[in-house]
């Protein structure tokens, strides 16, 4: 196995592209590393994608935000601007794992990791995130939602990398929030997550919903049902018990000793409909 | 396997050596390096034995490449204490026994150290939650919390 560290992302591609065995990108490490350990990893080259310039940045522009593939997610708590326009994003990276795991792993490693219950991709989902993606053609973006394709696998060819992920500037009236159920409070993997990011008009009522549940499906449910329940609504009582129902009927996961079935379609609505309340108080709405 | 040849700095220190691409930077501070205060608990990031800090944040070194510290700033348990002066996390967590047979103990020292970098005066619910990655089978947390909350005390005065 080899070690490269490249200082540009062309280079980073080349490596991967000529690599003639399996190739890996090295992010955090906080999956990859674990991974190494067993018994029945084989890679021939990894690429460590933290020395390219500007990879561990999060730029602000005109359109919004973008994150480098190699900033660590307790850095993401720790710029301001960012936490002030994407809460929801921000709350749900920073729950992955430990301080010593904020301090390594990436929202781009989480989301090529692909794992089904992985904390920050329902919110990024729900917050229109997409993808700048470079491979020996040049650069591409795609919406964050179709880099996942499978438990563990991912749309990305061998030799393709996430630069960076984008998150648009919300609009004035929005919100966003992201909820898990774990059985521990710290330390654990999401048995349910729930994810809304909502608009609001000068009444409160509800212009525009993304409701995506993360851990209950192979990839991440965007619940197109419980986001049009919000649609042209305040929150009452009727629009949070209709936002409840299409989240528990979109629900649709594995049974295993973490949360039966029955279980695990209950929960994602009860945080579904509590992560709407959140999304539309940081809106500005009041019930 | 070819090795690779890391210079980095280890507690002030300029360190040259040289690792397998698969060892991880506790196998190096441990091995190769002969700093034993870093503890393999689990060697999958979930105890915090081997938490060191580097370029500021604590990190779990078994999930850290030797590699990786090519350049980079990287402070161990040994680096703690001035000498024989002991840092006042250490000193606080002998005066309220905060350990027991101390195979977590260089962890949660170098993970509480960062913690009162980031946050002098920080909240018991914070300590607790910052905290949350380093296990403990022996001591119970109270006791750890208590020091880390009294050393923080006495830090800030000494800063005022
Ligand atoms: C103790 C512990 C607790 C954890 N808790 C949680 C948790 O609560 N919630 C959760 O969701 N996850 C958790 N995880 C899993 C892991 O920390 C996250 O998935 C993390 O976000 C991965 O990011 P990374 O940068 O460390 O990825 P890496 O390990 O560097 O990479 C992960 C995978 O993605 C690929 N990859 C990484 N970056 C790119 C890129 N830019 N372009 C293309 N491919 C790339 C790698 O090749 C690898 O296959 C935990 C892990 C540990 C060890
Ligand atoms: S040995 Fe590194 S976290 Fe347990
Ligand atoms: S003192 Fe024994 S594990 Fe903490």
């Amino acid at each position: 196995m080899r070690y490269e560290n490249p200082t540009t992302i062309e280079n980073a591609v080349d490596l991967l592209a000529r690599s003639d065995g399996p190739a890996y990108v090295l992010a955090g490490g906080t999956d990859l590393l674990v991974r190494m350990k067993g018994d029945d990893f084989d890679a021939e080259l990894v690429v460590d994608i933290k020395s390219i310039a500007g990879m561990d940045q999060i730029v602000e522009t005109a359109e919004g935000f973008t994150i480098g593939a190699a900033v660590p997610c307790a850095a993401l708590g720790e710029h301001g601007a960012l936490v002030a326009a994407w809460p929801g994003v921000v709350e749900a990276a920073n729950l992955i794992g430990s301080t010593q795991v904020q301090s390594r792993c990436t929202i781009s490693g989480n989301l090529c990791n692909a794992s089904p219950a992985a904390d920050s991709v329902p919110a990024m989902v729900a917050a229109n995130a997409r993808a700048r993606i470079v491979g020996p053609g040049g650069a591409r973006m795609i919406d964050v939602a179709d880099v996942p394709t499978a438990p563990g696998k991912t749309s990305l060819a061998r030799d393709e990398i996430i630069e960076a992920i984008s998150l648009p500037k919300p609009d004035a009236r929005s919100g966003d929030a992201y909820l898990r159920f774990t059985p521990r409070t710290e330390m654990d993997i999401a048995v349910v997550g729930a994810a809304v990011n909502l608009t609001l008009d000068d009444e409160g009522i509800v212009q525009t919903a993304r409701v995506v549940l993360g851990a209950v499906a192979p990839s991440v449910v965007v619940v197109d049902a419980a986001a049009a329940a919000l649609v042209g609504n305040k929150l009452n009582d009727a629009t949070l018990k209709a936002v409840e129902a299409a989240c528990t009927a979109a629900s649709n996961p594995i049974d295993d000793k973490r949360g039966t079935v029955e279980f695990r379609n209950q929960v994602a609505g009860v945080l579904g409909r509590r992560a709407a309340e959140i999304a539309y108080g940081r809106a500005g709405g009041t019930q | 396997m070819t090795s690779i040849s890391v210079s980095t700095t280890i507690n002030g220190d300029d360190v040259e050596f040289l690792c397998n691409v698969d060892e991880t930077l506790l196998d190096v501070l441990r091995n190769r390096l002969g700093l034993m205060g870093a503890k393999e608990g689990c060697g999958t990031g979930d105890c915090g034995a081997c938490s060191t800090i580097m370029d500021g944040r604590v990190v779990c070194s078994c999930l850290v490449l030797g590699a990786e510290t090519q350049g980079r700033e990287v402070e161990t348990i040994e680096g703690m204490s001035d000498g024989r002066e002991l840092h006042p996390l250490q000193v606080k967590f002998i005066e309220h026994a905060a350990l027991q047979c101390g195979i977590c103990t260089p962890g949660f020292l170098m993970a509480a150290k960062a913690l009162l970098a980031a946050h002098p005066d920080p909240s018991e619910e914070e300590i607790r939650f910052w905290l949350a990655g380093n296990l403990c089978r022996c001591t119970g947390y109270d006791k750890i919390v208590r020091a880390v909350q009294d050393a923080a005390a006495e830090m800030r005065g000494a800063n005022a």
